[in-house]
């Protein structure tokens, strides 16, 4: 986001590009928030008086897919990074493209699951389980909504007459450790809402 | 636009208020910084001696309840977090570059962006007094008391969204100084060379970038259940009042060690340089500030022994407790062994550093002493913790900063405080202090407990509690002294000269106050205390080259727009989602702007 | 002066009788702030078993404190005195002392040990469950007032607590709204009453006198938290079944034709709505104090002033300036009581011994 003033006329202490150990310590500071949130999860766990409850209402194939979808992004986000590094600016677009598209199609079954769950009867104040989960979720879905949008004004400014500069493969790099980061919280979320088992 | 000054070239600064909105530059943002803090420090004071007037004799009628429960909320919060933060982030801001040896910090428009949201935070929470009523649960905010059932006001709701704004300015800030530290130091800068205060701010910046997140996400559910109508916290609806008090306390037990660690860094750069010689011990006190950061990670239940944790944490809180005693002994026998052998020029700053020592030792003992959950179960809450956290916020603290405003004022004005007014006004402070928190030991032995706006005469607190009253008039007129000493100050020439002490480390090698670009040529550091090794090995400065262009970044009104957008959101989140849109729109304006700015 | 070895010692030993002097009055002012009768809220004069311990620990880490404070001040005013600037003296220059840098990393660690060591033996002592024969009781935190209900006698009643001498007492604290702490110094040191959750506490009171030990709510707990206060009555085990006696019983109806007017008052009103009057049909409220025996209880307001019929009709006239917030107040300021009406439920709620 923000340009430093000497990276490009001194080697930085560590040789690593400030951006970039802004980012990583960004990451450190994410980690405690959701582990916070995580934690608010886990000690409310069971503790809801009235239903619905998790093992009534969650829909793990579906869930399952989407998980799958987020995992393939990532997939794509390393491709875009390899393509930035090594000039290939077409594979590049388009695998920022299509990290872009399974980021919106994870939001999209994150928007359906919550719609279905209100439709069930579970809203954000329904009980414990509805308030955990619905901040805990709608909490990570913010972060990727925000990746997407982090992605899309990269994917809109590589395809200016400038490109990305002579910093194209550090942007895209940056950008990459941010989605990678968002796709292991949902690893640990999908594990601990969904597939431990709930009672 | 260029200025040719000698061979060097560089920008030149306006002086016009739109130069100050728009800058970037790491001393004016630490300017700002340091100046509304103390304001901010000011106000504060004021609220703490109306809070001593009305507690001056029994069943006074200064303040009523509500007043009163107002008053004290917000001494803490502005203490906490208008003053003591931003007045060390002032001189995180100032000397982080220039004791690095670096032209600026890492991300400058991201310094100004932090600044701004600051100054954001601190309107909108003392806003709150002519709107509606100011946050009253105190600054720890317990649920189920801030709750919308019984904090019906929407002072609470203040208190949740100006700490949300104030922890995100000092998340950026944090961030940016991390980097700034661990990427942009001086060839030769390595980081067992870097000045003690460059370590404990470090530690500092560590400390707030693990610790806000936790706040955030409890404030983010205090603001759910007040305005969305969930119960994280309240027991009624399954709710549970202890969570918000793990959450509140593993960011508000770090936040103490982020009030005390820079003054702790400010006193071992005083110290050295007024006794003429080396830090003692700098490898014991880097690694026991650190030690103090990384345990502080780990006592945060001490603070709440009484609400029936159960024997076992309690005994492991008690026993980390008492282990961050060890690394605070050592810093203290390693300055008396810096003192120990010098010859020691008692300036002001001296005087303000050597009694950091003494009273910051008295809240370390005392802060021993109730890590005992047994002894913690007489002191918490009463009086005598009162007095504990004040000999380590304000012994400690603040008598740290006034060391570091009498250190650096020549650095950053050019001009040295007057010595006399310093005197008088260290001593009123001095003695003011502790005639103001030392009887409230007393007051806790006798079993007063805090936060009450009044009291029986036949409990026998009344004597105690009248002299720590003329105590808090007594720093307040201390305070007024220095503020005399700062104007006069100002009105005189700017002779204090390069370096007025005898320093040791780099910010004393250029200008006073320093150019835009700090230093004509980037220092090459041989050592811990670099202008020392110049002078006993007769290294001459180097010399400037011919011609040289310095590039600053220029001036930015972006970080100017995002901070708007910020405080448009948090106003929106307690008044109208149109107006929360409406700041959503101005921050994407704004970052949109910020990505698309030349820096070149 | 300083310069000669002579001049040294001197100031040394001036350093050590200031710091003497100092921490002597510090003491003396210690001495006089723990003295039960002039501070009967003192937090030094224990007077019961499980009090006891915790004083053992208490009095152990004052004494180190006292010495290390002392120790500290010395050494500070002595190396600020030693090595202040004079001409000819130059600053040594070292950088450190393994041997010294160890010794005092040691003597921390040696007063932490000394610390914890009683420290752990004293909470091992006192968080052991009470024993089985141990009278019950169950402390509910209210804003702000407190309610102490006896489940074994059937007693229920509010800011005063009685307790015998020599016998176990039990006490179950919660809380019916926020977060309050139960705090009676001489008796014990604080547990806080939160909602949701059963704390645990117990000790053996050891002095039974005639005047009251005084507690106070000690968590913050909003408006009133200052006027949250309440007593304790430690009596001999024969004063203690009399007593229980007493309020186990219904109440004493009233006989006066004002105090008969009172009780209609008192429905009329609207007062049976939150207070319970037992052997009063129609006074089975809840959220406010049991006032089966209020005319037997020493104060009022939660142990805020005497109960005198003065107070009473201040209180019942003027809520708001005398105790800010309460539930009460707002209600009495929707419909303000007449002369008459203060009159009669003055003389029916002091009736009720």
């Amino acid at each position: 986001m923000a340009a430093a003033t000497h990276e490009t006329q001194h080697p930085t202490s560590t040789g690593i590009d400030s951006r970039k150990v802004l980012m990583w310590i960004f990451l450190a500071s994410e980690c405690l928030f959701f582990g916070s949130l995580i934690s608010t999860y886990l000690i409310f766990k069971g503790d809801s008086i009235s239903g619905p409850t998790p093992a009534e209402i969650l829909n793990i194939p579906v869930t399952s897919a989407s998980t799958f979808v987020l995992l393939m992004s990532s997939l794509t986000m390393v491709l875009a990074v390899y393509g930035a590094q090594h000039g290939r600016l077409g594979m590049m677009k388009a695998m920022l493209l299509a990290t872009i598209v399974l980021g919106l199609g994870f939001l999209g079954f994150q928007a359906y699951e919550f719609a279905s769950f209100v439709h069930e009867g579970l809203g954000l104040t329904t009980n414990q389980f509805g308030t955990t989960f619905f901040v805990l979720t709608g909490f990570h879905g913010t972060h990727v909504f925000v990746g997407v949008l982090y992605l899309l004004s990269l994917l809109l400014a590589a395809n200016r007459r400038t490109g990305l500069g002579r910093e194209r493969a550090l942007h895209v790099d940056i950008a990459g450790l941010y989605w990678h980061f968002v796709d292991i919280v949902w690893i640990v979320i999908f594990t601990i809402v969904y597939l431990i088992p709930n009672n | 636009m260029a200025t040719a000054i000698g061979a060097i070239t560089h920008e030149k600064e306006g002086s016009g208020l739109w130069s100050w909105l728009t800058t970037v530059d790491h001393k004016r943002i630490g300017t700002v910084y340091a100046i509304s803090g103390f304001l901010f420090f000011l106000l504060g004071g004021l609220e703490a001696v109306a809070v001593r007037t009305q507690l001056a004799v029994p069943n006074g009628t200064v303040l009523d309840a509500e007043r009163y429960n107002q008053f004290f909320t917000m001494h803490a919060l502005t203490m906490i977090f208008l003053a003591i933060m931003p007045m060390g982030a002032g001189f995180f801001n100032y000397f982080i570059p220039l004791q690095i040896g670096a032209r600026d910090v890492a991300f400058p428009r991201l310094n100004a962006l932090s600044l701004w949201v600051f100054l954001a935070g601190g309107f909108l929470l003392n806003s709150s007094f002519i709107i509606g009523g100011a946050p009253d649960g105190g600054w720890f905010g317990y649920a189920p008391l801030s709750g919308i059932q019984y904090a019906k006001t929407s002072g609470m709701t203040f208190y949740v969204v100006g700490l949300l704004t104030l922890g995100l300015s000092s998340l950026i800030a944090s961030l940016n100084f991390a980097v700034t530290i661990i990427n942009m130091r001086a060839p030769g800068m390595t980081m067992m060379r870097l000045p003690v205060f460059i370590w404990m701010t470090l530690v500092v910046v560590f400390l707030l970038i693990l610790s806000l997140p936790v706040l955030t996400v409890g404030l983010l559910q205090l603001y759910f259940d007040r305005v969305w109508g969930t119960s994280f916290f309240s027991p009624s609806t399954g709710g549970d009042p202890i969570l918000w008090q793990h959450l509140f306390w593993i960011f508000g037990h770090p936040e103490v060690y982020v009030l005390i660690l820079p003054s702790m860094g400010i006193v071992s750069e005083v110290l050295p340089v007024m006794s003429r010689k080396p830090l003692f011990g700098y490898s014991a006190i880097v690694f026991a500030g650190a030690a103090i950061g990384f345990l502080g990670f780990g006592v945060w239940a001490h603070h709440m022994f009484t609400t029936g944790l159960g024997p076992v944490p309690q005994v492991v809180f008690s026993a980390s407790t008492m282990a961050i005693g060890i690394p605070t002994g050592i810093k203290i026998f390693n300055w008396l062994g810096t003192m120990y052998g010098g010859s020691i020029r008692f300036v002001t700053a001296t005087y303000f550093a050597v009694a950091f020592i003494a009273l910051f030792t008295i809240g370390g003992i005392s802060g021993v002493m109730h890590a005992s959950p047994p002894v913690d179960t007489h002191h918490q809450d009463s009086y005598f913790v009162v007095a504990h956290l004040h000999y380590v916020l304000f012994g400690g603290a603040i008598m740290g900063i006034f060391a570091g405003i009498y250190y650096w004022f020549p650095k950053m004005t050019g001009r040295l405080l007057d010595e006399t007014l310093g005197k008088i006004s260290f001593w009123l402070i001095f003695i003011g202090m502790n005639l103001t928190f030392f009887p409230m030991h007393f007051l806790g032995l006798a079993g007063m407990p805090r936060r009450i706006y009044t009291y029986d005469a036949d409990l026998g607190w009344d004597k105690w509690n009248m002299v720590a009253t003329i105590g808090s008039y007594t720093i307040a007129l201390g305070v007024l002294v220095f503020v005399i000493n700062f104007l006069k100050t100002m009105r005189r020439p700017a002779d204090a000269g390069n370096d007025p002490w005898g320093g040791a480390t780099l910010e004393w090698s250029t200008s006073s106050p320093p150019p835009a670009h700090d230093f004509d040529v980037i220092p090459d550091v041989r050592d811990r205390d670099p202008l020392w090794y110049a002078r006993d090995h007769n290294i001459a400065p180097a010399p400037v080259p011919e011609h040289l262009h310095i590039h600053m970044p220029p001036p930015s009104y972006y970080p100017l727009i995002l901070g708007l957008g910020v405080l448009l959101l948090a106003i929106g989140a307690m008044s109208h989602l149109a107006v929360a849109a409406l700041g959503v729109a101005t921050a994407i304006f704004g970052v949109w702007g910020w990505a698309l700015e030349p820096t070149d | 002066m300083g310069g000669t070895r002579t001049g040294r010692l001197i100031l040394t030993v001036g350093a050590v009788v200031v710091v003497g002097v100092l921490t002597g009055l510090i003491y003396l002012a210690f001495a006089e702030s723990v003295d039960a009768i002039a501070q009967p809220m003192t937090t030094w004069v224990p007077r019961s078993d499980n009090a006891e311990l915790v004083h053992g620990v208490y009095r152990l880490i004052f004494i180190l404190a006292g010495i290390v404070f002392a120790a500290i001040m010395v050494l500070t005013l002595v190396v600020s005195i030693l090595y202040r600037e004079r001409p000819g003296q130059l600053a040594r220059q070292f950088h450190g002392n393994s041997r010294l840098e160890v010794i005092w990393t040691l003597i921390p660690v040696l007063i932490v040990v000394a610390i914890s060591v009683p420290t752990f033996s004293a909470m091992a002592a006192t968080s052991k469950p009470a024993p089985d024969d141990a009278l019950k009781v169950i402390a509910i935190g209210h804003q702000w007032w407190w309610e102490f209900q006896y489940p074994e006698q059937g007693i229920t009643t509010a800011n005063e607590l009685h307790l015998p001498v020599g016998r176990p007492v039990s006490i179950t604290l919660t809380s019916k709204d926020v977060i309050h702490s139960f705090w009676v110094p001489q008796l014990s040191g604080k547990t806080d009453n939160v909602p949701g959750h059963d704390n645990h506490l117990w000790f053996t009171p050891t002095e039974a006198r005639p005047e009251p030990y005084l507690g106070q709510c000690a968590e913050f707990c909003g408006l009133s938290h200052a006027n949250m206060r309440f007593r304790v009555f430690v009596s001999t085990q024969g004063d203690f079944d009399a007593w229980t006696k007493a309020t186990a019983a219904p109440r004493t109806a009233p006989t006066a034709d004002l105090a008969k007017a009172g009780e209609q008052q008192f429905v009329a009103s609207g007062c049976v709505g939150c207070h319970a009057v037992q052997g009063q049909a129609a006074a089975v409220g809840k959220i406010g104090p049991d006032l089966t025996h209020f005319a037997s209880r020493t104060t009022l307001g939660s142990g805020i002033m005497d109960n005198n019929p003065d107070n009473l009709r201040r209180w019942l006239s003027d809520l708001d300036s005398v105790k800010p917030g309460t539930v009460m107040g707002e209600f009495l300021k929707g419909q303000p009581l007449s002369k008459d009406a203060l009159d009669k439920l003055v003389a029916y709620l002091e009736g009720l011994k």
